[in-house]
């Protein structure tokens, strides 16, 4: 219990301090133009990381399972331009019926 | 500037769908933590002042296999790391006082940030605060949810629920990728990702992907020709 607090507390500071960095120190000031053409490519390329460790990791190592036809479904929805809902939809259903169906 | 015609409804609303996947996530958040050993109030203490899903996983499921509280914490650290660089990203845009960027700041996580983006590297904070909100408060309630009534719920990946961070996340980059600085950058991106993940722990993937805003340095880059393919 008490290791658990511990936990909970050094990670809860760490975590503040880290998403209070540029917000809190640099907020609603323009970046540097050089530094913001570097932040303007930044949610292209977390996110492309996100989507790919999301479908083809699991933290340890690559994998190709479910998710992978969940969000190749969802890329074809993205591509004929279904609401978002309907893709994410679409990708959680196609994920649980492949694995309901032990593939 | 942010587009002033979007509010914080529209940010409820752009994380809407999300928001049940993020309670069925913060519910089975709850149920590993007592499993690990954490007790009823520490995590849900944890999902209201960390609130980062990844980095409370990963610290919880060290702590059940007796990793140690040293272990717990660096992996945690290293997975929230690339709020750093989010969170500079997002900073121009706040301009409130110092406990509204704070407040904003700690609504700030993947998707929450996502969804605000509106290209070309600008953000919206109502957007940001509406679906910051939204997320939190199914995090948290689910986190609750968990603790109290584990077993009844199951697990969310039988529900497919962890194909749809993916899918919300490919629909949130498609309308980001108009410049080809954008479209290299994310090819970058996910590419140094892929091939960190067998052998770097958890977390260092994300982070070392942000190096694919780098190719902004790119020289001799002719801007009109960069509009005109945008």
């Amino acid at each position: 219990m008490t290791q658990a607090w511990a936990v909970v507390v050094l990670v809860g500071v760490g975590t503040v301090a880290i998403k209070s960095l540029g917000p809190v120190l640099l907020g609603g000031r323009p970046l540097p133009a050089r530094v913001s053409s570097l932040t303007a490519l930044l949610a292209p390329a977390l996110l492309a990381a996100l989507v790919a460790t999301n479908t083809l990791g699991n933290g340890e190592a690559l994998t190709v399972d479910a998710r992978a036809l969940g969000v190749a479904v969802a890329a074809v929805a993205i591509w004929r331009r279904a609401p978002v809902l309907l893709v994410i939809v679409l990708a959680a259903g196609t994920t649980a019926l492949v694995r309901a169906l032990g593939a | 500037m942010s587009d002033p015609e979007r509010s914080h409804r529209d940010g409820v609303r752009a994380v809407a769908p999300l928001a049940i996947a993020v309670l069925g996530f913060g519910a089975s958040f709850g149920v590993l933590a007592r499993a690990a050993g954490m007790g009823v109030v520490s995590p849900i203490v944890m999902s209201a002042t960390t609130f980062a899903g990844s980095a409370q996983f990963a610290a919880a499921s060290i702590l059940g296999a007796g990793g140690g509280i040293a272990s717990a914490v660096t992996a945690a650290l290293l997975l929230n790391a690339r709020y750093g660089p989010i969170g500079v990203s997002v900073a121009p845009y706040l301009h409130g006082s110092l406990w509204s960027r704070f407040i904003h700041a700690q609504l700030t996580v993947d998707e929450t940030w996502a969804v605000a983006a509106e290209g070309e590297g600008r953000f919206n904070p109502k957007v940001l605060l509406g679906a910051g909100v939204t997320l939190y408060l199914a995090w948290v309630g689910g986190t609750v949810l968990g603790v109290a009534f584990g077993d009844l719920i199951g697990d969310p990946a039988t529900w497919g629920l962890d194909a749809a961070f993916p899918a919300l996340f490919l629909a949130l980059l498609v309308p980001q990728l108009r410049t080809r600085d954008a479209r290299l950058a994310a090819l970058i991106g996910a590419a140094i990702a892929l091939v960190l993940t067998p052998f770097t722990p958890a977390g260092v993937p994300i982070i070392a992907a942000s190096a694919g805003c780098l190719v902004g340095l790119r020289r001799g880059r002719d801007p009109a020709a960069e509009e005109a393919s945008g």
